[in-house]
């Protein structure tokens, strides 16, 4: 996929010299948080351990660069070893509800009738509630796992992904390839699998990467409100919680999380930002 | 998108086909006679929502069944019971009968406004209710304020120039807005305003008016992060796409000024922003729990939250029903405000 990236990037064009720069930025965030998600534990293995005697040390302490917690834990080693719960499951529920929505949207999309009409409603249904107020509610209730919490949000996130594969489909099935394949006697599904899905690949794409900076933010809010992540996990959200509690005697406990979460959120947005446009460029031309 | 989930306006400008933001344009609306099909189209949308609540009433009854635990002890909370109190429970809330008849007694009392009891501190909900209900009101209605206010001309302004350095100056801040969670923004906030220039008080919602909204700024601001860059994003589009079609072009060529085809282009371009207000207001709903949260306001999300981990259930049953039902209301008034709004229909209806 990043070579693909760097070639649509090459392009000639107005605004070719500034989208590299929004998009070799966004993938360095990108690449950085993978790294961190994934050998965060590697590099600090004691981030969550209590260290009392060290408690709510001011940034810029010696060998705690942005000081301590209240449990002593330093900000850094917290922050980085938070990456992996903090990314990892909203990467499952975008994945997820990009799954559910592609095999729903595609059914309601291409027989339209009344799977259709049952699933809009269905959705309309999941789209009355706000994701956060079902979340609290339905989590907290429940007292769910983090992983229990994750299957939630896809079941929440999905309604949307079939909203936006439906309408896509059905822009798509008038076009006269699709009525080609009809006319060849294809079988729906060979239709459906084959031809569509390569021409809602863009879509699903840009909705992928919508979704997850939207994940990422709902289950960091869900952690803030202490639902779907453990006490003493380490968890961007959960160290805005613990860390609003000495918000002045170290901001930066709950600061820092606060920035990692807007940043990478904001380089999701923006690559799908610019995949888009470069989708566009493409269509004009 | 703090913590709700917007379809980002701008973001998915190609991609999210015209259906996602107007569900009432796929209405089934068969017939010549105007009048009688607009009589169907109200009659149709009316039963959907009565429908949509229907079902989630009896989700929102089933909580207390379903969450894990004796529906006793859901209900009487941690105190200890005899077995006298439990079969007094058991009587007073109809446990013995069957589950449908158990449902339509709670709806029941819900319709005559018995909403029970909060098993926290014992008073009444409807009582609880009042007392918060103020502090998010407010809250909920400054943010929208300040938020349509700054975000429209902004949103317009992008649009005016495509591609300028403004309107990339605009949508970059609008990414940002849309993807800062309300609680981080307001820990930022509360940090700089309220402890390194200490302009703003950091938790409390205030005595008096005056008070109250001097409280409530710091909190509104942060509500409004999100929703304004959601309508910057919405505007931009819309009026991108106005400023583009034909009747300006041809407006332009004809002379007319510039100031009138603004005008009647943003017109135009305001629909879009106007039907897709259920979904801000939804979006408000899942924000104000954080926001209220993060600082500390006795307002209805602070409220639930709390509920939810003190498992009081009928303060999340009331509070859960009470915001899918204003939120379910809104998005048939906006359904509906088709009628109204879309030129084509008045038109029609005019005739």
């Amino acid at each position: 996929m990043t070579a693909d990236l760097l070639t649509t990037v090459a392009a000639p064009g107005v605004r070719a010299r500034r989208r590299p720069v929004t998009l070799v930025t966004c993938l360095v965030i990108l690449g950085l948080a993978l790294f961190a998600a994934l050998f965060g534990h590697l590099l600090y293995p004691s981030a969550t351990q209590v260290n009392v005697l060290q408690a709510q040390l001011p940034p810029g302490s010696p060998g705690h660069l942005l000081g301590t917690d209240q449990l002593g834990r330093d900000i850094v080693a917290l922050s980085v070893a938070g990456t992996a719960s903090t990314l990892i499951g909203p990467l499952v529920v975008a994945g997820g509800s990009m799954l559910l929505g592609t095999f729903f949207g595609l059914l309601a999309g291409f027989w339209q009738g009344k799977t259709d009409f049952l699933l809009s409603r269905l959705t309309d249904l999941l789209l009355a509630l706000p994701v956060v107020l079902l979340g609290v509610v339905v989590a907290g209730i429940f007292g769910a796992s983090y992983w229990w919490t994750t299957v939630l949000l896809i079941v929440v996130f999905a309604p949307y992904d079939i909203r936006i594969v439906r309408a896509g489909v059905i822009e798509q099935v008038t076009k006269p390839y699709v009525e080609s394949a009809r006319l060849l006697r294809l079988s729906p599904w060979r239709i459906m699998l084959r031809h569509l899905l390569v021409n809602l690949w863009p879509l699903e794409r840009t909705n992928f990467l919508l979704n997850y900076a939207n994940a990422i933010i709902a289950m960091s809010a869900l952690s803030f409100l202490g639902v779907g992540v453990q006490q003493g996990t380490a968890n961007w959200g959960r160290q805005l919680i613990d860390g609003e509690q000495i918000l002045f005697s170290n901001p930066a406990a709950s600061i820092a999380p606060a920035v990692l979460i807007i940043v990478v959120a904001c380089a999701v947005n923006l690559l799908a930002d610019a995949l888009n446009a470069d989708d566009r460029k493409a269509a004009g031309r | 998108m703090g913590g709700g989930h917007l379809p980002d306006g701008g973001l998915t400008e190609v991609t999210a086909p015209a259906d996602v933001a107007s569900p009432a344009l796929a209405m089934p609306v068969r017939g010549r006679s105007t009048a009688s099909a607009v009589a169907r189209l109200i009659a149709w949308r009316v039963t959907g929502a009565v429908v949509l609540l229907a079902v989630i009433s009896v989700l929102v009854f089933l909580l207390t069944y379903l969450s894990p635990g004796n529906i006793i002890k859901n209900i009487t909370g941690i105190r200890p019971v005899s077995p006298h109190i439990v079969a007094e429970l058991r009587a007073e809330y109809g446990l013995n009968q069957p589950l449908a008849v158990q449902y339509l007694h709670w709806l029941g009392r819900f319709v005559t406004g018995n909403f029970g009891r909060s098993i926290e501190d014992q008073t009444s909900v409807s009582q609880l209710f009042s007392e918060r209900v103020g502090v998010t009101l407010l809250l909920c209605g400054m943010a929208f304020a300040l938020a349509v206010v700054v975000s429209i001309p902004l949103g317009v302004l992008a649009a005016v120039r495509v591609g300028g350095l403004l309107d990339r100056l605009i949508s970059v801040t609008s990414v940002i807005g849309l993807s800062a969670p309300a609680f981080a923004v307001g820990l930022i906030l509360l940090y700089v305003f309220s402890y390194f220039l200490p302009i703003f008080p950091s938790s409390g919602s205030g005595q008096g008016l005056a008070d109250t909204v001097y409280h409530l700024t710091l909190p509104a601001v942060t509500l409004a992060v999100g929703v304004g860059a959601y309508i910057v994003r919405l505007t931009r589009t819309a009026m991108t796409r106005e400023l583009r079609s034909d009747y300006v072009t041809f407006a332009r060529a004809r002379g007319l000024g510039s100031q009138r085809i603004m005008w009647t282009a943003l017109r135009n371009g305001i629909i879009p922003v106007i039907t897709t207000m259920g979904l801000v207001l939804s979006f408000m709903v899942g924000s104000t729990i954080l926001v209220e949260t993060t600082f500390t306001l006795p307002g209805l999300g602070m409220l639930l939250q709390s509920s939810v981990e003190y498992k009081d259930f009928a303060v999340v049953q009331f509070l859960t029903l009470f915001f899918a039902t204003i939120i379910v209301l809104v998005m048939l008034a906006v359904d509906l405000s088709y009628l109204v709004l879309s030129p084509e229909w008045r038109w029609q209806l005019r005739r």
